[in-house]
């Protein structure tokens, strides 16, 4: 159940798009489909919706085979990272809008309108014009029209993409509420690897029109399937021609064996983080550690120091 | 040729920039000024001349004019005719910005110049070109002629741009996304066209079709030769106002002028309006 | 992302191309192609004939005499008022915007009669006092370059204030801390960034002075080879029975209206044309 995704292809032109994508997205779960521009996550989002079709395969939505189902009947409420706000409508009007054409009794139209009102925190705009809210606001709007047609699935394409940092901050918390309030299937579409990992119960990464992997956040960050997905989950540096996460290395003044030798060639430190460049003795690329503040002081590190490297995957992160 | 509602100067973009107009300097208060004597010289005072004159032969004429049973008789085929033509342009207007913005197909570019035909060319040559169609020697066996037809069709072809040239643009600016939020919330193509993007395009409809029936009502040129100016028959208001000059009446000549001076002014009076309110909906 | 998004075509996408297409040809491509043909009926003949009529040589000169002169002034008086209504603030600058474009929407006749008004020789407002310093206006080409400025009055203006608008101040002001004196800013930057916009809004006016009829009608007298433009000539020359001279005359017009349309488009920015 939720939503099924087999076998699915699209093409433009000679772009290949999405390449043979087979998918399960549990039912009233959030799931985010992860990857960089251009990868193809907006595309089989839009599949999803019926906003775009597939060249091959099968969409099906709670169990009912929606491929050749028009955007109209799939009961699916969709979100644009610009908002696509009706701008001569009122934001109560913008919300009734679906409800009206599903011919609902005035009265009821008017319950659920205050009610969405409520939940967006937008009851005192209901009568302002889109253009006289905020972005953020805006997408408040466009999420409560949205949920306005009780959707069996709700899809969110770059959401927050076009908000400035702190409002899409507050909003990305506030959708994880009222994820936890709602309870819809949810499936949203993000480059921010921040924003997946901290909002997503299941996160989805697509690269190049092909699924990387599948997982928790917790495995894709600890158990990543590929350099790929290691390297867009988060920071990264090369030890010994390996790919780790630079706060994945212990670092040592003390020689340890098989342990990598260099000098500490530069640090800096960013709010409670401290970061080194270290230089082998090799003479290849510097490699980067990451630490907090208080440990690079409480060992008075700095350049010029010899230090030994090593990783420390499998070791419990509770130094 | 674009009839794009202009932007009220300052307002329509306030919110992407910050204000940047400058109270007047030294140097460009004098540039104002030779520009407001100009324009008063050229247009205000020739045009409040229209109107002096028009109260000047005092009511009497005025009254005289305006029931003369051939002045009537123009003034409602002007209006009669503009009226209808505007209608179709409504229509016909509006699909063909939907084709020039939403169709693809080769020679589209070529469509592109014949809608700005009617604005470029002279008005006399539109006349003896629809002659050349809708006369007595047309190739369709069609010929208007010397009739009410002909008033129709002279008015079709010069106001043809208008709508078109408004609506256009407008359609360009139209998000799609806004098109897909509707169909993902249930809505069929007939009902996104009609609340949708027709209530988005409604204003630039409307300020075309003011233009539109303005040109209507005080086109000239194109009849001179297509439709005959005969009396209670073809003659429209522009025709009736020049026999009156030709016969020295002046004042009567006036007389029917404020009333098309009066719809002229409606007419960018409600495009000022739309533009503003539009600016507003942002 | 969603890169192409190629609404699929439909049986209505055609049909709708088909009546677009049909409407336009009847009202516009084929009436006007005949003019053409009609010119051509005897070869160049009817070419020759007309541009060896004086009558016709004469208003042609005449023509584009009035048209430059007007052109030229409303290229500057355009350009300026365009800077003052977007760059500058001031008591009535709406209504001045507004009462920008009522030459487009006022009838050419009332436009002549105004002129008749106002400059006329025994009657006009100003026409005495400027006869008796001998600048006669009305019934001569001073009247005629005054009709066809106001008729064409608001083209420039229409296209240079979205112009300003879009390309605000930033550049200016740079310019202005860069050292730059407003006449050098203007030159180097402003009228740079504006230059195709106003090249647009001179051919509008062009064409659009070389094709005026009505109120040229009224205010010039229609005397031939003295205040009869090429417009005035088709009219006579076609109730005179010449008509193989006025489709001659008209030819040559359409020929410079449909010119000027091209450059237009070709100067157009591509991407009104071409969707988002």
């Amino acid at each position: 159940m939720g939503i099924e995704i087999q076998g699915i292809n699209k093409n433009f032109g000679d772009f290949v798009a999405l390449d043979d994508i087979n998918l399960s997205i549990p039912t009233g779960r959030l799931t985010a489909l992860l990857g960089p521009s251009g990868g193809g996550k907006s595309t089989l989002l839009r599949i999803i919706a019926g906003l775009e079709s597939a060249d091959s395969g099968v969409v099906e939505i709670e169990g009912i085979d929606a491929t050749h189902l028009p955007a109209q009947k799939r009961n699916v409420g969709f979100v644009f990272q610009h908002y696509a706000a009706f701008k001569h409508m009122s934001v109560a009007k913008n919300i009734a809008f679906g409800l009206e054409i599903r011919k609902k009794p005035k009265a009821e139209i008017a319950a659920k309108v205050d009610e969405l009102l409520k939940l967006v925190h937008l009851s005192q705009f209901a009568h302002r014009l889109p253009s006289q809210l905020s972005g953020g606001q805006r997408q408040r709007m466009a999420l409560a029209r949205a949920l306005a047609i009780e959707p069996t699935v709700l899809l969110l394409d770059e959401p927050f993409g076009a908000l400035d940092a702190k409002v899409r901050k507050e909003l990305r918390d506030w959708l994880r509420r009222l994820h936890d309030e709602v309870h819809v299937t949810t499936v949203f579409v993000t480059h921010d690897q921040e924003e997946a990992l901290e909002v997503a119960d299941t996160i989805v990464v697509i690269n190049e029109g092909r699924i990387e992997q599948v997982g928790s956040p917790d495995d894709l960050y600890d158990k990543p399937a590929s350099e790929f997905v290691l390297s867009f989950l988060g920071p990264v540096t090369r030890l010994r021609g390996e790919l780790v996460r630079p706060h994945d290395i212990f670092l040592s003044r003390s020689e340890i064996p098989s342990a990598v030798a260099g000098t500490i060639s530069r640090f800096t430190r960013i709010g409670f983080e401290a970061r080194f460049d270290v230089t082998p003795a090799d003479g290849s690329e510097p490699v980067i550690v990451e630490m907090t503040r208080n440990e690079a002081l409480s060992e008075d590190l700095k350049p010029g120091d010899a230090v030994w490297l090593k990783h420390v995957t499998g070791i419990p992160a509770t130094r | 040729m674009t009839f794009e509602t202009p932007t009220e100067p300052g307002t329509a973009r306030r919110t992407r920039r910050a204000r940047s107009a400058n109270s007047l300097t030294r140097s460009s208060g004098l540039g104002l000024g030779i520009a407001l004597t100009w324009f008063s010289l050229l247009v205000l005072i020739p045009l409040a001349l229209i109107v002096i004159q028009s109260i000047d032969g005092g009511w009497e004429t005025f009254r005289l004019t305006l029931t003369n049973p051939q002045t009537v008789s123009a003034l409602r085929l002007t209006v009669e005719q503009s009226l209808i033509v505007t209608l179709i342009n409504v229509v016909m207007g509006t699909l063909i910005a939907w084709v020039l913005v939403r169709d693809d197909f080769p020679g589209k570019q070529l469509l592109e110049v014949v809608i700005d035909i009617p604005f470029a060319l002279p008005t006399i040559v539109a006349g003896l070109v629809l002659l050349s169609l809708y006369g007595p020697t047309s190739p369709l066996g069609i010929n208007v002629a010397n009739t009410e037809r002909s008033v129709f069709l002279a008015l079709l072809f010069v106001t043809l741009p208008f709508i078109a040239r408004t609506v256009q643009p407008v359609l360009l600016e139209l998000d799609r996304d806004v098109e897909e939020a509707a169909a993902s919330l249930g809505a069929s193509r007939f009902v996104t066209l009609r609340r949708i993007i027709l209530p988005a395009l409604a204003p630039a409809i409307a300020a075309g079709a003011a233009l539109s029936f303005a040109r209507g009502i005080s086109e000239y040129g194109s009849l001179v030769l297509l439709s005959g100016n005969l009396p209670n028959k073809t003659e429209v208001a522009s025709v009736r106002i020049l026999t009156y000059i030709e016969n020295g009446n002046e004042a009567a000549a006036a007389s029917v002028a404020v009333l098309l001076l009066l719809v002229a002014l409606l007419a960018i009076t409600i495009l000022q309006i739309i533009t503003s309110r539009v600016a507003r909906r942002g | 992302m969603a890169s192409s998004r190629v609404q699929p075509k439909t049986a209505g996408t055609y049909v709708r191309r088909v009546i677009v297409i049909a409407y336009l040809f009847f009202l516009v491509v084929w009436p006007v192609s005949l003019v053409v043909k009609h010119t051509f009926d005897g070869g160049f003949g009817n070419i020759t004939t007309a541009l060896s009529d004086p009558v016709v040589t004469d208003a042609l000169r005449l023509t584009v005499y009035v048209a430059i002169w007007a052109v030229v002034i409303n290229t500057v008086f355009g350009i300026g008022v365009s800077l003052l209504l977007v760059r500058y603030e001031f008591p009535g600058r709406s209504v001045l915007s507004a009462l920008i474009d009522l030459p487009l929407a006022v009838s050419p006749v009332v436009v002549g009669l105004a002129l008749l008004l106002a400059y006329g020789g025994t009657n006009g407002l100003f026409g005495p006092f400027l006869n008796s310093i001998g600048f006669q206006v009305a019934f001569a080409t001073p009247g005629i370059i005054l009709a066809t400025a106001f008729v064409s009055l608001p083209l420039v203006i229409r296209e240079l204030v979205p112009t300003l608008q879009e390309i605000g101040t930033d550049q200016e002001q740079a310019a202005r801390s860069l050292g730059a004196g407003p006449w050098a800013t203007f030159r180097r930057i402003t009228l740079p960034s504006i230059k195709w916009a106003l090249v647009y809004g001179v051919v509008l006016s062009l064409a659009r002075s070389l094709g005026e009829f009505g109120a040229v009608k009224v205010i010039s007298g229609n005397i031939a080879q003295q205040t009869q433009t090429a417009t005035l000539v088709v009219e006579q020359k076609y109730q005179d029975f010449e008509q193989e001279t006025a489709y001659a005359t008209s030819f040559l017009l359409t020929l410079i209206a449909i010119a000027a349309l091209v450059v237009i488009t070709i100067l157009r920015p591509k991407d009104k044309s071409d969707g988002n």
